[in-house]
């Protein structure tokens, strides 16, 4: 079973520029047309299910705004950094 | 939520300050990767960073090192003088295409070709963003831009620089490398060439850069997700990939 994951997208941060949506391999963000955040942008969020904390919206993000999550299976030394 | 749980949070080696940057655009990749790279060689307090003239000219306020700003193109200049005074700091400049290999490219031949300890982290994104996407030496032959408005005609403007084939002809040069900022596997490598230029300075092993192709989505007018296919089909064929000088000292060592 695929590892289970989450993000935070933080509102100071995000300018909605949508690369972490194109990068994520399991298709689960987009941007959160209910939301703006102060600057006036359409933050980037997870909207489904099947986020595996890999992190890669982190790697693309420019706006470093990602904080990725994963719960903890059994090898901690396989959580080092992403990039 | 246990730090257990983390796998990526914001590099300790930025400060709280968000940047001016355009959505999308790729020199906050470039600035994240040089931040996590600080933060894994633990070296932020001993980093001295000098910011160009260009959209970077702010990064003094996104880094909790050091900063000085330089004039136009003058950073390794600048960055010779630092490190000179204070060679037990780290030095790096980070500059934009405009800057480096226009207004500043006798500055950056020379301080290669001297030699000097300091490492380069230099943006090509094929014009000068900040003044208003005017064509650059680095622009793409055809490429429009807006001082090249039916596109660059290399019989009257020239053709495109290539930094980096240029400066591995110099011996002074330690490292010297091209990566792309366009997909997760270029970035995960860019910041592998930025981790290596910084320690090729920390063993004083001569000049270190790393070019860096860059988007504008501003100036080229296309989407921030356009943007990196327009890296990946127009700049990595014309801007190759690849180690252009790796000294045999450098390959030596170990990370
Ligand atoms: C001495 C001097 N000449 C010209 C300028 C105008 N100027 C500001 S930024 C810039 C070019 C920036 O382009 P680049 O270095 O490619 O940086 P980018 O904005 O694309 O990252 C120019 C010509 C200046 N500020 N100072
Ligand atoms: S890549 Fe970063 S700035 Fe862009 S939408 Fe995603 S979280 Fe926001
Ligand atoms: S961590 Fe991976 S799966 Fe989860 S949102 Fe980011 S890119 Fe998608
Ligand atoms: S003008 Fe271009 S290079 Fe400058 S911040 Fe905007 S997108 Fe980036
Ligand atoms: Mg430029």
């Amino acid at each position: 079973m695929a590892a289970k994951g989450w993000i935070e997208v933080s509102d100071t941060y995000c300018k909605g520029c949508e690369l972490c949506i194109s990068a994520c391999p399991q298709n689960v963000m987009e941007l959160n047309m209910a939301h703006l955040t102060p600057k006036g942008y359409h933050p980037a969020h997870t909207f489904k299910d099947g986020c595996t904390g890999c992190a890669i919206c982190a790697v693309v993000c420019p706006d470093a705004a990602i904080t990725v999550y994963r719960e903890v299976t059994k090898s901690v030394s396989s959580m080092a950094a992403p990039v | 939520m246990t730090t257990e749980n983390l796998v990526y949070e914001r590099p300790e080696a930025f400060t709280e300050m968000p940047t001016h940057y355009c959505p999308g655009c790729t020199h906050g990749v470039a600035h994240r990767l040089v931040a996590e790279v600080l933060d894994e060689m633990g070296i932020v307090d001993k980093t001295i960073g000098v910011a160009p003239v260009g959209c970077a000219v702010f990064a003094y306020n996104y880094f909790a090192t050091d900063f000085v700003e330089a004039p136009h193109g003058r950073a390794p200049a600048m960055a010779t003088g630092v490190k000179r005074v204070l060679p037990d700091r780290v030095v790096f400049t980070y500059q934009g295409d405009g800057d480096l290999a226009s207004i500043g490219m006798g500055e950056i031949v020379h301080a290669a070709a001297r030699g000097e300890n300091i490492t380069v982290i230099f943006i090509n994104n094929a014009n000068y963003g900040m003044t208003g996407g005017q064509m650059a030496p680095t622009t793409l032959p055809g490429m429009k831009t807006s001082s090249s408005q039916s596109g660059r005609d290399v019989e009257t403007q020239g053709y495109p620089i290539k930094v980096s084939e240029m400066l591995s002809t110099l011996e002074g040069v330690g490292y010297c490398v091209r990566r792309s900022l366009h997909d997760p596997k270029n970035i995960r490598l860019a910041k592998k060439a930025i981790r290596a230029a910084f320690e090729t300075q920390v063993r004083g092993l001569g000049f270190s850069m790393v070019e860096l192709l860059s988007t504008c989505p501003t100036n080229w007018g296309i989407t921030p997700v356009n943007s990196l296919k327009f890296v990946e089909e127009h700049m990595v064929p014309a801007y190759p990939l690849g180690d252009y000088k790796v000294s045999d000292a450098v390959k030596q060592i170990k990370i």
